[in-house]
């Protein structure tokens, strides 16, 4: 096991000029973490992890696995097990030819060979296809050879690129599963690049945001769903509103704003919030944080339904909060409620919580 | 950057990023181990190549200019700008016979795509898998078989004689007709097969609602059928009049001898240099403008059918009258295209001069090939040609893989005029090519270490090296194109070297693509003829030498005995070839799989 290091990693590639791929990124990997790169696609997610696995040099910055600098370290030299968005099986060769390739390369005696073969084999529930052509494989299968092929080697860290994107939406819910479970009893360090934010919540310990080649935010799937750094970390992760509200108080790490249509409350904020009274606060609140109940009631703020969509687990609602949009998901909502009915809603001072711009 | 707000997840920054892009400082041996990821790889691998297209591509083109301004170059030149001199009436005819070239191939080709990928009738297939027998004979005997058949003592003009007992021979083929018609039979395939492609992937649901907006049939055509093939059309104008300006077999047996080729060929053998490199250089430079220009219009044809759609539909032909003319048509088509190498069987088993005023000859026998296999002398040009072609081929494989390699997978300053140096060669004439490296060669230079190469046996296969350097690159190119990159990743990510993962992957997986395109190198070395003429000494004549030089003494049957050879070998490989396809099929199906 062995932890990964990028210090102010950037990438600029000729043919973009000025623009950076990756800018200035600085993450640390601890060993055995399962670690993901979220991000929309062109945010230099894939290209971090391709620096990683050395097909990229950075422009400038650091990598180290461990103490290990291995920064212009060539990709073969890396000890890395990468699985492609594609698999990049090798079609002339058999699934076993495939998982024997780089224990070949790294000269493992034959009949060794062949027994870690079977075993990564059997761990990815393939034991008896080390005969069969790539092409004679499914989707799901062929996702599970490039993961043999990948941990047979025994690689210090494992690189996953989008491994999932090619699966249809159950197989990936069950392979997400897979892949977890065999990374802990492996106990490798794993980085995953994924678009799918559900993934990356379901599967990782931490998380880096990305977004125009910068980290966003880097954290548990916890912090970075309850407590977004910004607006776009607030949004690209499930649904969030932001309001942008007055501030009548602030202390170190709270901020007391003015709510649409009246009343006060106290939120939380990052420790370098910076906003005084007078100013303007984001504060950001999932939908399925907001509570629901009748406008008359006490301490609800009084808002005007004008979108009304019901999904089945879920009811989800626009409303009109003195002239801000808000949106509101509740699994319970009275029945009849319409477009245009008058609802109470409660928004509880410990799901909301300031952002960055 | 932002960073999350907790304390835990504040990340040490290093206060000092080292200079940019060198951080670490690999040694010289890393480096070169570092392979395709580091900047400078790219230039290693394509220095060498650069060298080869420049020394024996580039380079001699320049001398063969440089030989053409040289003593009397002003006038060499102004001989194309005056009026009455052989110079401007050769250009003229070149030009001519191109044009109409084009146009008759364009009509024939189209015609035939039109018939047999339109409509349904008997003896179509037959007709598909025959359609290109002409095209595919080595220039020399192609045009041979053509002058046996057409000319005034052809078999179908004496025959057509003898038929109406006239005193003259009927329809006789000669001078710019006979190089026409040569000309239409092996170049129409350029039409037919970029219109046969177009129409084939061309979506039939737009021609449908063309008709379903109240289009009749002659309005369908001219607003939507003709505008879709434009592209092909004009990409196989282009072909076909480069192909023509490049004649040069066609134009020596039916004696036309006011074109560039010849020019070149005959101021050649007079010994006066500077004006056939004159003439070389003119079509040089018109090649390479049409090759431009291909590129141009290649690079902005825009048309393309949208959605995949269903198979293009083939109309039946259902009115009795009409099944019986196509049948008609059908075997017509099969006698005509399968006439040139029943011709050449048919003599190749005739004795040498007792084919005289005959339709065709009276005495048959094996002899002709007897001779050739077992009289020493006669047998010497079959090992030249197959020596020297497959050294050129073994020249082509080598740098033409690595050249698709660098040009498709590799970032470097330059890549464009790479791949333009090597369709250069592609682009000049054989005669060109010829001329070019005897300007280049005559005396020693850095590229043939200091040797004289005329006269010698390298100079052969290094001119078949430069002719068909393209088809190896071509072929190998069109495979790499079809595999994965992350395939070689994926190996260098186990762990193999840059060496090991191209050995073991990539050029693996290209294998068929560039074993394609060495046969076909391989059977044009065997063929050629057009370069050879030029260069060739008593020791090292070739097949085709041969034969023009049987045909000069009348020894037709042997003459076309030897051509009886190389036609069997190019079927032989066309079959390989065949095998070789489904084979990249079948991997091309193993890579859609992984994408």
């Amino acid at each position: 096991m062995i932890d990964v290091t990028l210090e102010s990693v950037s990438k600029r590639f000729a043919r973009t000029g000025d623009t950076a791929a990756v800018d200035d990124v600085d993450i640390t990997i601890g060993a055995g973490e399962f670690f993901t790169l979220l991000g929309p696609s062109g945010c230099g997610k894939t290209t971090t992890l391709r620096m990683v696995a050395g097909f990229y040099f950075p422009t400038s910055g650091r990598i180290r696995f461990g103490s290990e600098d291995v920064t212009r370290r060539p990709p073969n030299k890396r000890d890395t097990g990468m699985v492609f968005q594609n698999y990049a099986l090798f079609p002339h060769m058999s699934v076993a030819q495939n998982v024997a390739y780089g224990l070949k390369i790294r000269k493992v005696r034959r009949d060794e060979s062949r027994r870690r073969v079977a075993e990564a084999l059997e761990q990815v529930h393939l034991d008896g296809y080390g005969n069969r052509r790539i092409d004679e494989l499914s989707g799901g299968q062929q996702q599970r050879v490039a993961l043999a092929r990948a941990l047979v080697i025994r690689p210090r860290t494992l690189l996953l690129d989008e491994p999932l994107s090619n699966l249809d939406a159950k197989l990936r819910e069950e392979t997400r599963v897979e892949i977890r479970r065999i990374q802990r009893e492996a106990g490798i360090t794993s980085i995953y690049v994924t678009h799918d934010q559900a993934e990356a919540m379901a599967m990782s310990d931490r998380i880096a945001v990305m977004e125009s080649g910068r980290v966003q935010q880097i954290g548990t799937p916890q912090e970075i769903y309850h407590r977004p750094a910004n607006t776009f970390v607030a949004r690209f992760i499930g649904r969030s509103n932001v309001l942008t509200l007055p501030v009548v108080g602030a202390t170190a790490d709270t901020v007391t704003v003015t709510l649409p249509g009246g009343g006060q409350t106290t939120v939380a904020a990052p420790a370098d919030h910076g906003l005084a009274v007078g100013g303007a606060a984001l504060v950001s609140i999932r939908p399925e944080h907001i509570g629901l109940g009748v406008a008359t009631e006490p301490g609800a703020l009084s808002a005007r339904v004008t979108e009304l969509e019901f999904t089945g687990m879920a009811t989800h609602l626009t409303v009109d909060l003195a002239g801000e949009e808000v949106m509101v998901a509740a699994v319970d909502v009275p029945d009849g409620l319409t477009v245009g009915d008058q609802i109470g809603l409660r928004l509880p001072a410990h799901r909301m919580w300031v952002v960055r711009p | 950057m932002t960073v999350a707000p907790t304390a835990a997840n504040l990340l040490p920054v290093t206060a000092d990023p080292g200079p940019a892009g060198d951080p670490g400082r690999p040694r010289f041996t890393d480096r070169l181990r570092g392979g395709s990821t580091s900047a400078w790889f790219p230039y290693l691998l394509v220095l060498p190549l650069v060298l080869i297209l420049w020394g024996y591509v580039v380079q001699p083109m320049l001398a063969t200019f440089f030989e053409s301004v040289g003593a009397d170059g002003a006038e060499n030149y102004a001989s194309f700008f005056s009026a009455d001199g052989v110079a401007r009436a050769s250009l003229m005819t070149s030009l001519i016979i191109s044009a109409a070239s084009v146009l008759l191939c364009g009509i024939v080709g189209v015609a035939m795509a039109f018939l047999l990928k339109r409509f349904s009738f008997p003896g179509r297939r037959l007709i598909e898998a025959i359609i290109l027998v002409p095209a595919a004979l080595p220039p020399l005997i192609g045009a041979i078989s053509f002058q046996l058949l057409y000319s005034e003592t052809g078999i179908l003009p004496r025959g057509l004689q003898q038929l109406f007992g006239t005193a003259e021979p009927v329809l006789p083929f000669s001078g710019i007709a006979g190089v026409l018609v040569v000309h239409t039979f092996t170049m129409y395939p350029f039409f037919y097969l970029s219109a046969s492609a177009a129409l084939a992937g061309m979506d039939p649901s737009v021609e449908e609602a063309a008709y379903n907006l109240g289009a009749g049939r002659v309005r369908v055509w001219r607003t939507v059928l003709l505008p879709m093939l434009t592209p092909a059309l004009v990409s196989a104008s282009l072909l076909v009049f480069m192909t023509s300006l490049a004649s040069y077999t066609a134009p020596l047996l039916f004696g036309v001898d006011q074109t560039m080729t010849m020019q070149i060929y005959i101021n050649r053998t007079n010994g006066d240099l500077p004006m056939a490199s004159t003439y070389a250089s003119v079509l040089g430079v018109v090649s390479v403008l049409f090759l431009l220009g291909m590129r141009w219009y290649e690079g902005r044809r825009s048309y393309r059918s949208q959605s995949k759609g269903v198979a293009a539909h083939r109309r039946e032909i259902t009115n009795p009258f009409g099944r019986w003319f196509a049948l008609g048509g059908s075997v017509l088509a099969t006698a005509v295209l399968l006439a040139p190498v029943a011709t050449i069987a048919l003599v190749a088993f005739s004795a040498d001069g007792s084919w005289t005023t005959e339709v065709i000859p009276s005495q048959y026998t094996t002899d002709n090939f007897r001779t050739i296999f077992t009289e020493p002398r006669a047998f010497t040009p079959i090992l030249n040609s197959l020596q020297m072609s497959l050294i050129a081929t073994v020249g082509c494989v080598a740098v033409g893989v690595l050249i698709a390699y660098a040009v498709r997978r590799l970032t470097f300053v330059g890549r464009g005029l790479l791949d333009v140096a090597v369709m250069l060669a592609w682009a000049l004439p054989g005669t060109v090519v010829a001329i070019n490296l005897i300007s280049a060669f005559s005396t020693g230079n850095a590229f043939s270490f200091g040797q004289v190469l005329i006269g010698t046996f390298w100079i052969m296969p290094l001119a078949y090296f430069v002719r068909f350097l393209p088809l190896v690159f071509r072929s190998s190119s069109a495979t790499l194109a079809q595999i994965d990159p992350s395939l070689e990743e994926a190996a260098r990510n186990l762990g193999a070297s840059w060496w090991r993962a191209f050995g073991t992957v990539t050029l693996r997986l290209m294998l068929p693509g560039v074993l394609a395109g060495a046969l076909l190198a391989f059977v044009h070395g065997v063929g050629e003829f057009v370069a050879s003429v030029l260069i060739y000494t008593a020791s090292t004549a070739p097949i085709s030498v041969e034969i023009n030089n049987r045909m000069y003494s009348f020894e037709v049957g042997t003459a076309a005995a030897y051509g009886m050879l190389q036609v069997v070998l190019i079927f032989v490989v066309m079959v390989v070839s065949g095998r070789l396809e489904t084979g990249r099929r079948s991997s091309r199906e193993a890579a859609a799989w992984t994408n």
